[in-house]
């Protein structure tokens, strides 16, 4: 048995969603390999190498995959990933936009989104927004798999040694460029990875309200979100949102003030440690899931909360 | 340009799906269906892409049953102009869907398919990808904005920490998110003129494709379950708790 792991990464350094997936990758057993695609991504290739477990890190270093095109990446991947039994890489944007191209060339199934490994090919994975936990088993000889991280614990990036291949395959399907990106820029830990995330929804009723929640982010260390609710009612961007739709979060302290609860929410936050819920509506669904929950308004509560802290 | 929207007959999103009892899939069974969200989406664009002269024809593609002719018909009220049915039993698995939409493409040539992100039901995120690297075209996934430009597709995308932009080569694939447009609501006589418009049905085997299975699905469950904690009285009674009982401030 044979797993490559594909690494998310900035060039520079591995997302830590990588070592997630790692996890995921120990669970199948046999060879852990990663291969780092990107330019000039020596930096990440040689963080690859100390993850925990590896014993492999192949670097494919060329300017077609700067930018993680899926229709140049998937290419490496599915030239690089033959001689694997299973590909697997994060269910981040990045992962989702690339691997069922890679499946799609591969003539396989994908496994989209896997919460548990239970054996080499049977696998566990949420639908109708985590609803229902469906168990599904793959009879293709090939899995290609998307992980949602937070249902494994990272292995540790640091002790690992593994040996590093120079991949020399140059993919260019030359159908896409990269023009541009607006990323937020935020002095906030990453949504993802953030050890405590306050939420707000559409209890907030409007976008200028959300600054309400800045100071307690920043005395908590916190990173921001919203439900769908409030980035429909536009609020917020998208790339707020926590649900199933959109990042799933699993923080040490999830705080949801002015949400009422959706399912669709709750798939995304609900395997968090602690939650908290503010919200003025008593039998908000939110509170059958908060191990502590406030009944109140959220703009006394929260000058309150900022005070108390 | 022609343009092929892919939609798919789903659960309704007010249903609370529940798993049946002997385990052995979700229950289905009088629950009301409905067009994909984010399938109406890329209605909701293909329709203003020709609105604003840039498309010529909005086709509408639907992989089901007879039953998902409803769905197309949603599609046609929204302003698509024909539609067509790929007649397959049962839960197609998005590879499946997949070869089956490239084999419409064939046929069809568009120069734009828009999908949806996902499906609400299998939650998957793949057809649209899948899509693309059968047929050899670019894909702008989870789009927020969609521009044709000096006949090329530049893409805004929704990715982890903001937003992408990516320029693609036509014919290309576009996924929609949530923020892409509000769809319309179809108004009675749109409804009715949608009756009249045209339908064709296909069979897998008139696209070259063969309807196989690479997953079974063994069991589901319900999720567990998280029990509800306590409720506090005051802010204070709460920063206290998080501190000295959760300890995590």
């Amino acid at each position: 048995m044979s797993t490559l792991v594909f690494a998310e990464h900035d060039n520079e350094s591995l997302n830590p969603a990588t070592l997630n997936t790692v996890a995921a990758a120990k669970a199948l057993g046999g060879d852990i390999h990663i291969l780092v695609a990107g330019a000039n991504c020596g930096g990440a290739a040689a963080a690859a190498q100390t993850v925990e477990g590896v014993s492999k890190v192949l670097c494919a270093d060329n300017a077609a995959y700067e930018h993680q095109l899926a229709e140049n990446v998937s290419l490496l991947l599915a030239d690089v990933g033959a001689d694997y039994d299973n590909i697997l890489a994060p269910a981040t944007t990045s992962g989702k936009n690339i691997m069922p191209r890679v499946a799609a060339l591969l003539d396989v199934a994908q496994i989209s989104d896997i919460i548990s490994v239970e054996s080499a090919d049977t696998f566990k994975r949420p639908i109708y927004a985590g609803n229902v936990i469906a168990t599904v088993q793959s009879s293709d000889a090939k899995k290609v798999i998307t992980v949602r991280t937070t249902a494994f614990d990272a292995v540790a990036a640091e002790g690992g040694s593994a040996e590093l291949a120079a991949v020399d395959a140059a993919h260019d399907a030359g159908i896409s460029s990269f023009v541009g990106q607006e990323i937020a820029v935020s002095d906030r830990p990453e949504l993802t990875a953030a050890p405590v995330v306050v939420s707000g929804g559409r209890g907030m009723q409007n976008g200028d309200n959300f600054s309400l929640l800045d100071p307690i982010a920043d005395k908590l260390g916190a990173a921001i979100g919203a439900s769908r609710a409030a980035v429909d009612a536009g609020f917020v961007p998208n790339d707020m949102q926590v649900g199933q739709t959109g990042k799933i979060v699993a923080p040490e302290l999830y705080i949801a003030v002015g949400i009422s609860g959706a399912i669709q929410h709750l798939a995304g936050m609900k395997d968090s440690k602690v939650i908290v819920a503010i919200n003025k509506d008593e039998d908000a669904p939110i509170f059958q899931v908060a191990d502590y929950g406030l009944v109140a308004d959220l703009f006394e509560a929260l000058p309150e909360l900022e005070a108390a802290l | 340009m022609k343009v092929l929207v892919a939609v798919k007959r789903v659960v309704d999103y007010n249903v609370k799906v529940r798993a049946k009892a002997d385990g052995s899939d979700v229950d289905l069974n009088n629950v009301k269906m409905s067009i994909n969200p984010f399938c109406e989406i890329a209605v909701e664009e293909a329709v203003r892409l020709k609105e604003a002269g840039v498309a010529t024809e909005v086709v509408a593609v639907s992989v089901g049953d007879k039953s998902c002719q409803e769905q197309i018909r949603t599609a046609l009220a929204l302003g698509a102009d024909r539609g067509i049915q790929v007649d397959v039993e049962g839960n197609a698995e998005p590879l499946v869907i997949a070869k089956l939409l490239k084999g419409v493409v064939e046929k069809e040539s568009p120069d734009l398919v828009i999908l949806g992100k996902q499906s609400i039901d299998g939650d998957n995120n793949q057809t649209g990808q899948m899509l693309g690297a059968l047929a050899g075209m670019p894909q702008g996934t989870f789009a927020s904005e969609v521009k044709v430009e000096d006949g090329k597709l530049n893409v805004t995308r929704e990715v982890d920490g903001g937003l992408q932009t990516v320029s693609l080569n036509l014919p290309a694939i576009v996924t929609t998110d949530l923020r892409l447009n509000e769809p319309r609501y179809a108004s009675l006589p749109n409804i009715m003129k949608a009756k009249k418009k045209p339908l064709d049905v296909v069979a897998p085997a008139d696209l070259g494709v063969e309807v196989t299975s690479h997953l079974t699905l063994v069991s589901v469950e319900p999720p567990p379950e998280r029990s509800a904690g306590i409720k506090v009285e005051s802010v204070a009674e709460l920063v206290d708790k998080l501190k000295n009982e959760a300890k995590v401030i």
